[in-house]
């Protein structure tokens, strides 16, 4: 077989020839997007032309001119569109992380309760998980944000000789304005306490691998548990003692009509942080529940039969294989938290939804700029996880010979 | 024999009768120490989750049964009460055209929607279970024309042209489908549009003449948790072929299709719908041709469209990566080409193993139809937030309305997932 000279060509062959329609194929699509994108370019130039419009970012570093009530940073109204749109990079990361730690327990706890032997429960728990998440999470949000501002009383109710709601433990208020909690204050010396807690996580560590270390070595089981609590709480509590309580809690206290001190949660926070971790705590449930049941019976029994005791068989056995399964579509569901919480638009609380693609988009006009650094924005936070997950996924595989 | 059988004393010749168990290890009580009361925690749980119901119940029982169904506003409703727990149902009953088909749908024409809304039902019904006879499908390709024709109006000339062009394409495609697929569809496709472009002029005349019309109702006229369905059902259909192309097209050896189709995918899967809800809304009016208007609600199902379509294509790929190799190789050793061997080898094993998680894709979507209520339109969460509870006769009515709205999804969408759930049993076919 000698390979087809040129001279044999043809123009059919373009089409009719598998070696060769390939490329037709390609470049037509090629084309095609091509004259597409050209199109739609030629359209917006000529669009932009007769609204005497141009793209520029230059409204990024003018002053926004609107408040945000709930932030990280310190942030005015004089401040620019940029930082307004760097607080609300913060809020949406905060909301996030809060609503995955939350979706996480709630989840993991649920997952496990449904598989319960306990009849009662294991049913209340399918009636939580078919219940959120055959509901919308936007009513679920607006659920908890009526309930955060119609329900809750005002701070007047804490008003009076006889007031008709009260702070819980004397620390924390649930008014319709939003929830005050205590903040702490860090006196001089609480970085020294800071370092030591740090320094004991650091020593948990090494003392946990030190008692694998002596186990594998000699045979001698050292307890872990207790030790590691004694670790983490007792110097740094003997510290704080002794340099008379450098960090102490601003409690919130009710001054005039309103709380002061303390800090602050506003109540589209809490709606858009509960709302999301009991929406997306049904679909974790669900992974768990399901990551479990895919450990076969034969696992548990082999490990019973060896000699270990049923926490460890959970330990060692269970839980290393079951999370194989688990961490990818929980980490999928955290990638969902992300993009969900850009329903806090819904609810007023300002993460970057609401302040580069809702005022500062209103206010300057910028529609095609903010939004496509909105877009950069979550495109950006997906692909890192999704990079995370394929680390993972490549660290945790079957390593198979 | 006789004397060995006197030395023992007594020798049971029948068996006994079996005893019935224990009465605690029977019935009920057992049932209830196993999984009601099996060891302390267990007890404890038991306990704890009573008291939850319990308390659930003693606070929800009593505010649907003291409800007022008949009041035309708030404060009667409240009068009515007397204080008592109670729900104010009579919202529901008061803007219930409200709550289902908006506020600007003609009152005289909810007949046209409610008709489709049944239809749909029957539609799908053949669709759904291999049962029903064969024949009826012919209604279900019938139903989205029919729909059309009875939500929107106008004369019934337009989708019948609509239906003209895919029945042309059809008979164009049947004639040369035996030379090569491609020439099959490629001319399909031209003979279709050339059909719509002729019989574009075909409507303009008889919507002047009004033949056959019903009252014609302008898009943005669409509310209530009728724009939620329209946007469901629309979008899930138009996203099943977009999202399978797009799946062949990232399993492609030909490498700018795969990147077209990869960069489209993980674009559209990374970024929040309400992003592309703001793009149609007011960023894609720029590309279009100067002066021109297109309805809203169409670049919304646009968004949408592409939005389910990615999640479905990776379903699908999933799908086709979990097909043994065996069967692409035995597709090419009979000979078949690529579209041959995709449409009656590969796509129906793929499809049908990816089937749980085109319907978890497909709730999704219909949950997510109420997004666009952020952007100004008045679907069932629009109306609730809007015109329902801003209005002085119902304001401070929550939870009557917020829980109807869910309730309405909880029962479609608990229903698609169960019917997912009977449809995977059906076709488990490897396991029987």
């Amino acid at each position: 077989m000698s390979a087809p000279s040129q001279a044999s060509f043809k123009i059919s062959m373009l089409l009719n020839d598998t070696r060769y329609r390939g490329y037709t194929f390609q470049f037509t699509s090629l084309l095609l997007l091509f004259v597409t994108f050209s199109y739609l370019g030629s359209n917006l130039i000529r669009n932009l032309e007769e609204a005497g419009l141009n793209i520029s970012y230059a409204f990024l570093g003018e002053p926004a001119g609107y408040d945000i009530n709930q932030r990280l940073i310190d942030y005015t109204s004089q401040s620019t569109h940029m930082r307004a749109t760097i607080v609300g990079v913060l809020n949406t990361l905060l909301v996030a992380f809060l609503a995955c730690l939350s979706a996480t327990i709630l989840g993991v706890v649920v997952g496990v309760l449904r598989l319960s032997k306990n009849w009662l429960i294991s049913k209340l728990m399918a009636v939580y998980v078919e219940a959120f998440r055959n509901v919308p999470v936007l009513i679920w949000i607006i659920i908890v944000f009526t309930i955060m501002t119609a329900v809750l009383p005002s701070p007047r109710a804490f008003r009076g000789e006889d007031p008709s709601a009260s702070m819980i433990f004397d620390a924390i208020a649930f008014t319709n304005r939003g929830v005050y909690i205590p903040a702490p204050v860090f006196g001089a010396g609480s970085l020294i306490i800071i370092f030591i807690f740090l320094t004991s996580i650091l020593a948990i560590f090494w003392y946990r691998r030190y008692a694998t270390k002596l186990l594998y070595g000699t045979g001698k089981l050292l307890p872990v548990f207790w030790p590691s609590m004694a670790i983490l709480f007792v110097p740094s509590f003997v510290v704080f003692f002794a340099l008379g309580q450098p960090i102490s809690l601003d409690y919130p206290s009710l001054t005039g009509f309103n709380f002061s001190g303390g800090w602050t949660v506003r109540g589209s926070l809490i709606a858009l942080w509960f709302a999301l971790a009991i929406y997306t705590g049904a679909f974790i449930a669900e992974n768990v529940r399901a990551g479990i049941l895919a450990i076969s019976v034969g696992q548990t029994e082999a490990a019973a039969s060896l000699g270990l005791r049923p926490n460890r068989v959970m330990n060692l056995v269970i839980l290393p294989q079951a999370l194989r399964v688990i961490i990818p579509p929980l980490i999928s569901q955290f990638l969902n938290i992300t993009k969900n919480s850009s329903l806090a638009i819904a609810v007023g609380y300002m993460d970057i939804t609401g302040t580069l693609g809702g005022i500062t988009l209103n206010q300057t006009g910028r529609a095609i700029e903010a939004i496509l650094l909105l877009m950069l924005f979550y495109l950006l936070i997906s692909l890192s996880i999704s990079a995370i997950m394929n680390v993972y996924n490549k660290t945790v595989s079957l390593k198979e010979r | 024999m006789a004397a060995k059988k006197s030395n023992v004393a007594f020798v049971r010749e029948t068996q006994l009768p079996e005893l019935p168990p224990p009465s605690i290890e029977t019935g009920l009580i057992k049932w209830m120490r196993v999984n009601l009361f099996g060891g302390i925690s267990g007890t404890f749980l038991t306990l704890v989750s009573l008291f939850a119901i319990y308390y659930i119940l003693s606070g929800v029982l009593p505010w649907i049964f003291n409800g007022i169904w008949d009041t035309s506003n708030v404060r009667e409703c409240k009068k009515a009460l007397e204080g008592a727990s109670g729900g104010c149902f009579s919202v529901l009953r008061e803007r219930w055209y409200q709550l289902l088909f908006g506020i600007t749908y003609p009152p005289d024409q909810y007949w046209r929607p409610s008709i489709a809304f049944v239809l749909l039902f029957l539609a799908l019904m053949p669709v759904l279970f291999a049962q029903i006879p064969r024949v009826l499908l012919i209604f279900s390709g019938l139903y989205p024309f029919i729909a059309f024709w009875l939500i929107w109006g106008g004369t019934i000339v337009a989708p019948l042209v609509a239906l003209a062009g895919f029945f042309v394409a059809y008979f164009v495609y049947q004639n040369l489908v035996n030379q090569s697929f491609a020439v099959g569809a490629v001319a399909g496709l031209f003979a279709a549009i050339m059909t719509w472009w002729v019989g574009s002029f075909v409507i303009r005349f008889a919507t002047e003449m009004n033949v056959i019309a019903l009252e014609a109702v302008a898009s943005r006229d669409m509310g209530g948790f009728m724009l939620n369905m329209i946007l469901g059902v629309i979008c899930v259909f138009l996203s099943l072929p977009l999202g399978i192309l797009l799946a062949l097209g990232r399993q492609s050896s030909m490498p700018i299709i795969k990147w077209i189709c990869v960069i489209f995918i993980e674009f559209i899967r990374g970024v929040p719908l309400i992003t592309l809800l703001f793009v149609a809304n007011v960023v894609l009016a720029y590309f279009l041709p100067p002066g021109t208007t297109f309805d809203l609600i169409l670049r919304v199902i646009i968004m949408i469209t592409f939005f389910a379509a990615a999640y479905i294509a990776e379903v699908i790929r999933g799908g086709l990566a979990a097909l043994p190799r065996g069967q692409y190789e035995a597709a090419d050793s009979v000979g078949l080409d690529y579209a041959q061997s995709m449409r009656l080898i590969i796509l129906p094993q793929a499809l049908k193993i990816s089937i749980p998680g085109i319907v978890n894709v497909a709730v999704g979507l219909f949950k997510d139809t109420t997004l666009v209520s952020v952007i100004a339109m008045f679907d069932i969460v629009g109306m609730i937030r809007g015109p329902i509870l801003a209005s002085t006769d119902w304001s401070g009515v929550y939870w009557e309305l917020w829980l109807f709205a869910a309730l309405l999804f909880f029962v479609i969408c608990y229903g698609i997932s169960q019917y997912s759930q009977w449809l995977e049993r059906q076709l488990a076919t490897d396991r029987r």
